[in-house]
This record gives structure tokens, C-alpha cells and sequence, in this order.
């Protein structure tokens, strides 16, 4: 075993949490579980499974940990912005489409957050809208990037609420579209939503697309069109925030 | 509360146990969010007191007024001149607009989409629950944004007291010479109430009890300056706040011993705060009593907020009436031009506020500004955006919030928050 302090950082979301224990500028030990209806609990199980000398909390239930055990929390957007500066050196635009948020960042010359948005209220746009595009048009959501890269046509869907899209949704089946163009319709509603957000931090290359929303390849594919740039996704998109609380840690 | 209390508020009419329920809400979010601050300044025992009685003592004060024969007038707006009323012997309150009440009424007259300040002024009125509505002899309404401008129209089916004033829209010449007619009939209109002829020594004596008033917040102001901080910007706001309900005497003097105190715990260097915590600026829609969501999550964030560009705060209370003027007309000529300064969004074009937001920001050392606006609110949400290019534009940190009054956004917010709070370090 090495000298080196083991610092963790665990990142409590809405969906998932996702821990992350480094050595240095090593990552030795990664995990992730569903939150559940108890993601204190979840985060407690995964956390027992390893040991570390510092840790840091992030994401969504930060300070359930923190009222439970007094750790230190950042926030997300922090951690993210540290963790994408590992991913891949000299980041300077990041953007994550999580469980149910959102969020763009701006990181500076010296790997600080200049600038960042995310959404206020509503789950428009994020994993969840993509979740439930998904299983309205029965697919998985594995199935679902992949199904949007196959279709014919153009259709488009307007709404970005997830009540009104469903409806959108819905319509165009009756009109008989078919599952994969309005699949990709879905797909270019939420990437000309994320867009907007990067644009509005000023996007700078390179560019790093991080959470569950970059495990897809549709929105890969039309994020990389519509900002005319490189899109560099990490290893393990999920595990960013996680790996930068446990890089912010020491 | 006192048996006498109950039976007060029976007499004005109040739903009691709708009421019951506001005043065990309004006693929680109070001791959490206050009582629980620490190192806060002893002067604010005050202030708290008066909140605690906000629906006692202060409307039993209201009520004594009344049977003495004085009127008691409730504003929804700044532009409610308040130097007018008690030159009339009047008492002038405001009347708060900041939660969330029988909101599903509300909407039965008015759209969803419809700001949470304009809902609240309806849900009070309909929930039965506001002694200060009930107790007014005339309710003032005002032609600002559309919103309010409308909903005026089936709020006078509701009340049936209520005077609404008209406002321009431009700081042109036109402009202000319809204020000045607007303030000329309201004047009139305070006197046929009153039944009190209100003459240049009046006036006089009324705009020398607000601009005292006026000048007490804007000591306190300038004291937040001072790092570590001396007050948080809870109490300040809360302050704020108390400011339109008070008696204003009482108020001007409680304000000046708080800032009495706060001068010492400055030369002791003695704050609330760390020395070096991030030093927040908020702009935007008024926050009304009691909506202190946003202020308590910032300050739960580990910040500081030192000043408010709101209604509830400088943009009340920054300048003073002349009070030179030999007669009435000259006297009104000077109301008119204080009031015309007030830079409220529903003003086209209103440089004026941008450039106070920046003069802010150097006068309170702040180190980022949050602007606040509500859901549905165009001309604050409007003048966000440009607000935001230009302060960014000059390398201030800003960050737009949008939110009412519930509390469903309240991770969002928080995560947002201290995002912000964390990129200001
Ligand atoms: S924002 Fe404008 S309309 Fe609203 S209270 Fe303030 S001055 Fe009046
Ligand atoms: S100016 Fe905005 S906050 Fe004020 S009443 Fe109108 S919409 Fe509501």
C-alpha cells in the first residue's frame, strides 16, 4: 500500500451516488449505486465498502452527510469543474446533463468556475425528460440514443415541458411518425436546450460532456453539430462530480 | 396572544382559524430563520418584538387610532406618498404581500401566470387573514406594471375602499407633470376622507417625520458597509420590512439606537460574520413580509448580504424630500421630484437603476450581486437580462434568480446559491 492520503469524494444525486477514492492523481477505488428512497443510506453503504482518510460530499444530498457526519461539502458545480480539469487537462467549458438538472460551466485559466447555469424548478431537458421521452415510445433508455441514430425523417417536437411533450409525443404517433424520428425529435429538443445553456457561459474549447446524458450517443453526435466542435466525453461521465469532491479533498 | 386579540380580530372579520394558521407559520419561519442568527445586536429585541405583535399590539394601535378619529391608509407601492397622509393626521400602512395564501381563490379571478406578490394581495384579502387590509379606511392601488394595473380592477370588487392612482411610465416632462396631478388628487382625496385641510405646515411636519425615517435607514445603510459586517442582511432586510408598518416615530428612533450599537460593534471590529465572507448584493422585486426564502438561503450559504436595490430597501428610502418650499405648491413640487427618482422597472427606458445597482456595489463593498425576480414579473425579469450584460461587462459576478414564494425550488436554489458563493471566494 502506498503513503499517499486516501481522499474520497462521493457525489449524492437525485438518481445515482457515485464515490470515488483517489491516491494522489490516482483513482483506486470507484463506485455507484442507485439513490433510492434513502440515498443517506446508499451513501453510507458504499462508504463502508472502502476506506479513506478525507472525503468530501457533493451533489444533490450533500447535506444530509453533512448533518449526519459533519463532513465538508461543495457544491456540483464545483466538483465538476475540478473534476473535468482531470478528465481532461485544460478544460474550459463543461457540460452535464444529470438525473434531473442541467448544467453548464465556464472554467477559467487557473481551473476556477468563471461563470455556470443550471435549470431553476423544472427537470426540463435533463435525464429524467429523456427517461420518460423514452418509455412513452417504449424503449429502454439504452435503446433510446441509439434508436434516434437510425431514423428517416424529420419531425420536430416543441415543447420542453415534459407534460406538453409527452402530449407532442403522443400526437405525433397518431399521426403515424415513427418511434425512431420522433426519437430523434426528442433528442434535438433537449441538445437545442443544452446549447442554449453553454452559450449562455460563452463555450470555449475544449469542451468535456459529463453525466448520464453523454452515455448517449444521439445526443453526442447532435451536441458535437450544433457547437460545430470536438465534444470530449470522460471514461465514466457519472463519476465527475465524485472525482472532483475526492480531488478537492485533500 | 391575548383573549382580546381574539376578539379583535373577530371584529375585523378575519377567518380565525385561517388565521391561526398563518400566525403559527409567520412564529416558526421567524424562529428559525431569526432567532436562531448568532452574535445578533441587541437592538433588534425591538424588532422582533414588533414582529411578534405584528397582528397584537400594532393593529390594537391602529384600532385606537381609528376610534380617535385619525384614517388609516394601506399602500401596496412605493409611490404611495406617506408624507401626505399624516399630514393629514393620517396612518399610513403597507400592506405585505409576501406568501402564499388561499392561492387556489386567488386564481379563480386571476391567471396563473400572475406574479405571487399580486396572487398574495388577492389570497390575503380572500383567505380573510390580514387585520392591516381589514382595518384600512382606504386601500391605494396604482397603475404600475399591467399586472397590477388589472388586477386592481377585480380587486375593487373585493374591497370597497379602494383609490387607485395612475403612474407614468417615462421620466419625460409629461411624466412627471402626471405624478404631480395624480399627488394633487390624492391629496384631495386624503382630505375629503380626513376631513382635515392640509396646509403647507402640515406637509411640512409629514415630510419631516418620513425624511427622518428615511434618513435612519439610510444610516444603517452605509453602516453595513463595514467588514465583518455588523447586522446580517436578515435583520436588515426584517428592518426594511418593519419600516411600512410601524409607527414612524417609534420606528425612526428604534432604527437609530440599533445603529448606535452597530457603530460600536464596528469600532470593536465585532461582526456577524468572519471578516472576508463573501458580501452579497441583492436587486430586484420587493420582498415583502415575509418572504426571507431567498436571504435565508443565501445566508445559509455562507455569505453576507450588505444591501437590498429592492423596494424593501434603497430604492425606498435613498432620497429625501426637500422640505424649503414656503407653500403647499412649492412642497408638492418636491414630493413630486423625490418620488420621480424612484427607479421602479415599470419605467422605459431606467438607466437610472443600473447605475444605482453599480453605485451599490462600490457603497456596500459587495462582492457579487444576485437579482431577484419573481415568476411572471416582466419588467424586473426584463430588465434582469440587460442588467446582467452590463454588470458583467464591468467584472461584477451576477447571478439571476427566479423564484416565488414556495418552497418546491429550495435545493435548486441553494445548490445555485452557493455555487455562486464559492466562485465570489
Ligand atoms: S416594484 Fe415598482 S410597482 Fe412594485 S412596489 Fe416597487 S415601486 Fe411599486
Ligand atoms: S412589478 Fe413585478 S413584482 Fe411588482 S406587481 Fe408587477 S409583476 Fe409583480
Amino acid at each position: 500500500m502506498s503513503g499517499l492520503l486516501r481522499c474520497a469524494g462521493i457525489d449524492i444525486g437525485s438518481r445515482s451516488v457515485e464515490l470515488v477514492v483517489m491516491e494522489g492523481e490516482t483513482v483506486v477505488h470507484s463506485r455507484i449505486a442507485p439513490s433510492g428512497f434513502d440515498p443517506l443510506a446508499s451513501a453510507n453503504a458504499l462508504l463502508a465498502e472502502t476506506h479513506y482518510d478525507r472525503l468530501i460530499a457533493t451533489g444533490y444530498g450533500r447535506h444530509l452527510l453533512e448533518l449526519a457526519q459533519d463532513v465538508e461539502t461543495v457544491t456540483e458545480i464545483k466538483a465538476y469543474a475540478r473534476g473535468a480539469g482531470h478528465a481532461l487537462p485544460g478544460c474550459r467549458t463543461v457540460l452535464d446533463i444529470g438525473g434531473q438538472d442541467v448544467k453548464a460551466i465556464s472554467i477559467g485559466d487557473n481551473g476556477r468556475v468563471v461563470k455556470f447555469e443550471m435549470n431553476d424548478r423544472c427537470a426540463a431537458g435533463s435525464g429524467k425528460f429523456l427517461e420518460i421521452m423514452a418509455h412513452t415510445l417504449g424503449y429502454t433508455l439504452e435503446e433510446f440514443g441509439p434508436a434516434a441514430l437510425t431514423a428517416q425523417h424529420d419531425v420536430s417536437i416543441n415543447s420542453m415541458c415534459t407534460v406538453f411533450a409527452e402530449s407532442e409525443v403522443t400526437s405525433l404517433l397518431h399521426k403515424g411518425a415513427s418511434r425512431a424520428d420522433i426519437a430523434l425529435a426528442v433528442h434535438r429538443s433537449i441538445v437545442k436546450r443544452a446549447v442554449g445553456m453553454v452559450n449562455r457561459v460563452a463555450v470555449t474549447e475544449p469542451l468535456l460532456f459529463a453525466g448520464g446524458g453523454a452515455l448517449n450517443p444521439c445526443t453526442r453526435r447532435l451536441l458535437a453539430e450544433a457547437l460545430g466542435m470536438e465534444i470530449h466525453v470522460p471514461e465514466a461521465p457519472q463519476m465527475l462530480g465524485a472525482l472532483g469532491a475526492a480531488r478537492l479533498s485533500p | 396572544m391575548s383573549e382580546d386579540y381574539r376578539k379583535m380580530w373577530e371584529g375585523l372579520g378575519l377567518d380565525l382559524a385561517a388565521h391561526d394558521a398563518l400566525l403559527s407559520v409567520l412564529g416558526q419561519g421567524y424562529q428559525q430563520l431569526f432567532l436562531s442568527q448568532k452574535n445578533r445586536p441587541a437592538g433588534m429585541g425591538y424588532f422582533d418584538f414588533v414582529m411578534s405583535e405584528v397582528h397584537g399590539l400594532r393593529v390594537k394601535e391602529l384600532l385606537d387610532a381609528k376610534a380617535a378619529g385619525r384614517k388609516v391608509i394601506g399602500a401596496f407601492c412605493l409611490f404611495v406618498p406617506e408624507e401626505i397622509v399624516l399630514a393629514a393626521d393620517g396612518v399610513m400602512v403597507g400592506l405585505c404581500t409576501g406568501a402564499d395564501f388561499a392561492t387556489e381563490k386567488a386564481e379563480e379571478l386571476l391567471p396563473r401566470n400572475t406574479c405571487a406578490l399580486i396572487k398574495s394581495m388577492f389570497g390575503f384579502k380572500l383567505g380573510r387573514v390580514c387585520p392591516y387590509m381589514e382595518s384600512c379606511d382606504m386601500i391605494v392601488g396604482e397603475n404600475t406594471c399591467d399586472g397590477k394595473k388589472k388586477a386592481y380592477e377585480s380587486f375593487g370588487a373585493l374591497v370597497d375602499n379602494l383609490y387607485v392612482m395612475d403612474m407614468p411610465q417615462m421620466k419625460s416632462p409629461q411624466g412627471r407633470d402626471l405624478l404631480k396631478s395624480e399627488y394633487y388628487r390624492f391629496l384631495k382625496a386624503v382630505e375629503e376622507l380626513t376631513g382635515v385641510t392640509i396646509d403647507a405646515a402640515r406637509l411640512k411636519k409629514g415630510i419631516a417625520v418620513v425624511n427622518n425615517k428615511r434618513k435612519a435607514v439610510q444610516r444603517l445603510a452605509k453602516l453595513r458597509a463595514a467588514d465583518p459586517a455588523p447586522i446580517s442582511g436578515l435583520d436588515a432586510l426584517l428592518v426594511n420590512q418593519i419600516f411600512f408598518y410601524d409607527d414612524p416615530v417609534r420606528f425612526t428612533a428604534s432604527v437609530n439606537a440599533l445603529c448606535d450599537e452597530l457603530e460600536q460593534r464596528i469600532t470593536k471590529n465585532e461582526g456577524v460574520f468572519a471578516a472576508g465572507t463573501p458580501r452579497i448584493l441583492m436587486a430586484g422585486c420587493p420582498m415583502a413580509v415575509p418572504n426571507w426564502k431567498v436571504p435565508a438561503i443565501v445566508e445559509g450559504s455562507g455569505a453576507v448580504i450588505v444591501g437590498e436595490e429592492s423596494c424593501i430597501g434603497e430604492r425606498g428610502t435613498r432620497t429625501l424630500v426637500k422640505d424649503s418650499a414656503p407653500d403647499l405648491y412649492g412642497l408638492m413640487d418636491a414630493i413630486t421630484d423625490r418620488y420621480f427618482t424612484i427607479d421602479c422597472a415599470i419605467f422605459t427606458p431606467n438607466p437610472s437603476r443600473t447605475e444605482h445597482i453599480h453605485e451599490m456595489k462600490s457603497a456596500c463593498k459587495a462582492d457579487g450581486v444576485i437579482h431577484y425576480g419573481l415568476p411572471f414579473c416582466q419588467p424586473y425579469q426584463m430588465e434582469a437580462i440587460p442588467i446582467e450584460k452590463k454588470l458583467t461587462a464591468n467584472g461584477i459576478p451576477v447571478m439571476r434568480l427566479e423564484t416565488d414564494y414556495s418552497s418546491e425550488d429550495a435545493g435548486q436554489l441553494k445548490t445555485r446559491v452557493e455555487a455562486f458563493v464559492e466562485l465570489l471566494k
